[in-house]
């Protein structure tokens, strides 16, 4: 009993952090319809520019308690990594908006790789750590262990989660979002500046991508390629829950972040676990192509 | 000339000139001249396919202009993108209604007070549009989407009278609608004209069309075929042969 409660922490965890990147794709995708594959390597890029600058605000000199640090790092992160966002939605999407689709989808894979070998060349494939923000303290509560970074990370990802929920839903700007999705020759006639919203939308997907790349890295360590595999299953997180649907890639994160943890406690080894996911995501599309929450309307686009 | 229930006034809100658009190798507009004054109903009429949603798509700057201009109260609107033409005071019911249906009824309307700081306007024009609308406050929490075709051209009316313009321009309001509804509508309409909107109207619909216009143009194959006052213009055996069915 015990080893479940711990596993399904574990779930959540991981879960949270696919989450957070799946909102990217999903949101992007409900923007412009476009499968962002770049999405898995701007995390990654989020993870560096956690690591240098959590790396830098840690050093000795400067004597920054721990919260400040993770704090300022997650920010800067985030705001590095929107600005990477918009520029690269500026520069190399927009001029295809109107172009087939694939062309885009084929420029998304291009980006991605770009920003894999720029690392690569810049950086090197040396796995890095991120700062120690915390010292690591387990808690025991009823024979069951956890840390306080597991609760760091379930906790920040759900009130992220939350706070976007609240956006989209509540306020002007996550209106116009909505509105931009469905029809975008109708929304500036109601004043909607439709490129700025756009523009928004991968900054907001980007910065939530930053927040799991700055959670991620207080776990595991950072290298040019961790946004493939992330990336991977943060977008089956998306299509799960149904691409579009920014509650559905919350569960999906969720769904995946137990897929991955529990396939080794079920099928005999953790190989398996892509064999799952991808299983998962082709019965999906075949059997449900618009997700769990997705519905199946026929959306103007 | 002028119709006697046409307001006496030389204001010219809106001025086309010249206009020629096209898309891709297809010229949709050959170079199209008309004017519309202060209070006036005024309305573009024309088969399927004559140029009337280009002409008002290229108003609210949603088509590139090849040739021409067009000039808003005294304002050139080359210049300016989509979305700040709605705020020069230019609200545009667009073809086919355009309503948000993932949205909810008051977020539709919401939406459209877009840019909007002065929170008592706002309010006023909420009553506005709910007493011309009732029904629209009483499905105010359901999705656009779920609205009948009346109720959402009802919708895409109120979000324009949310936007507040001085000149409002309408893309075939009576589209696939029972002809109880575009009684209805025109006779809003007529009512908002008279609280002081001017309008441009767009139909089919000529007979109804010019029965509320005060003047009106008759487009074919993207020229102006034939102006006049919508009395003139119910008299031409021409236009009652083509448009008013003989
Ligand atoms: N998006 C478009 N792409 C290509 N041709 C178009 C497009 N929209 C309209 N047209 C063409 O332009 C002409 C005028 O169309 P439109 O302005 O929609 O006419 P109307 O509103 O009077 O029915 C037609 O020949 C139509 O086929
Ligand atoms: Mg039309």
């Amino acid at each position: 009993m015990q080893t479940l409660i711990q596993q399904v922490l574990n779930a959540l965890q991981l879960g949270s952090v696919y989450a957070l990147i799946a909102l990217g794709y999903t949101m992007v995708y409900g923007i412009i319809r476009l499968i962002n594959f770049a999405h898995g390597d701007i995390f990654m890029v989020s993870t560096y520019v956690a690591f240098f600058i959590g790396t830098a605000l840690m050093s000795h000199a400067l004597r920054l308690p721990g919260i400040v640090a993770f704090g300022l790092t997650m920010a800067a992160a985030m705001m590095v990594t929107a600005l990477l966002a918009v520029l690269i939605e500026r520069f190399a999407y927009k001029p295809l908006r109107q172009a087939p689709r694939v062309s885009a989808v084929i420029t998304a894979l291009g980006v991605g790789l770009f920003l894999e070998n720029f690392t690569l060349a810049t950086i090197g494939p040396d796995p890095r750590f991120l700062p120690r923000f915390f010292s690591v303290q387990t808690f025991t509560v009823g024979g069951v262990a956890f840390s306080n970074i597991q609760i760091i990370i379930i906790a920040v990802s759900a009130a992220v989660m939350l706070l976007l929920d609240t956006i989209v839903r509540r306020t002007m700007v996550g209106m116009a979002m909505r509105a931009v999705s469905w029809d975008k020759s109708t929304a500036p006639l109601m004043g909607v500046p439709v490129d700025s919203i756009i523009s928004i939308t991968f900054a907001i997907g980007a910065s939530i991508a930053a927040v799991g790349g700055t959670l991620f890295g207080m776990v595991y360590t950072v290298d040019p390629y961790m946004g493939i595999r992330i990336g991977w299953w943060a977008f089956i997180s998306a299509v799960v829950g149904g691409i579009g649907n920014i509650r559905g890639a919350m569960v999906g994160g969720y769904i995946l972040g137990f897929v991955e943890i529990f396939t080794p406690v079920i099928l005999p080894a953790s190989t398996y676990r892509d064999f799952v996911a991808f299983s998962m995501l082709l019965l999906l599309l075949i059997f449900r192509p618009y997700g769990i929450l997705g519905r199946p309307v026929a959306q103007k686009v | 000339m002028m119709d006697d229930r046409s307001p006496m006034t030389d204001d010219v809100v809106l001025s086309v000139q010249d206009l020629h658009v096209s898309y891709g190798v297809i010229s949709a507009l050959r170079g199209i001249s008309f004017e519309v004054r202060r209070g006036e109903i005024v309305t573009l009429i024309g088969a399927n396919g004559a140029g009337k949603s280009t002409t008002l798509r290229a108003i609210s700057r949603l088509v590139p202009i090849q040739q021409g201009s067009i000039i808003f109260e005294g304002v050139d609107l080359r210049a300016v993108p989509p979305h700040e033409v709605t705020a020069m005071g230019i609200s545009h019911v667009p073809e086919g209604r355009g309503i948000f249906a993932n949205l909810t009824v008051q977020e539709n309307l919401k939406l459209a007070t877009w840019g909007k700081k002065d929170q008592r306007e706002i309010q006023q024009a909420y009553e506005r549009v709910f007493s011309l609308f009732p029904r629209l406050a009483e499905r105010r929490h359901q999705l656009a989407g779920t609205l009948s075709g009346g109720e959402q051209q009802m919708l895409a009316v109120a979000r324009a009278l949310m936007r507040g313009g001085r000149l409002m321009l309408l893309d075939e309001p009576s589209m696939g609608l029972a002809p109880v509804l575009v009684r209805e509508i025109f006779d809003v309409l007529r009512e908002i004209n008279a609280a002081g909107t001017t309008i441009l109207l767009v139909e089919q619909n000529a007979r109804q069309a010019l029965k509320l216009a005060h003047r009106g143009y008759v487009l074919e194959t993207g020229t102006i075929a034939l102006a006049g006052t919508s009395q003139e213009l119910m008299d031409n055996p021409r236009v009652k042969e083509a448009y008013l069915g003989g």
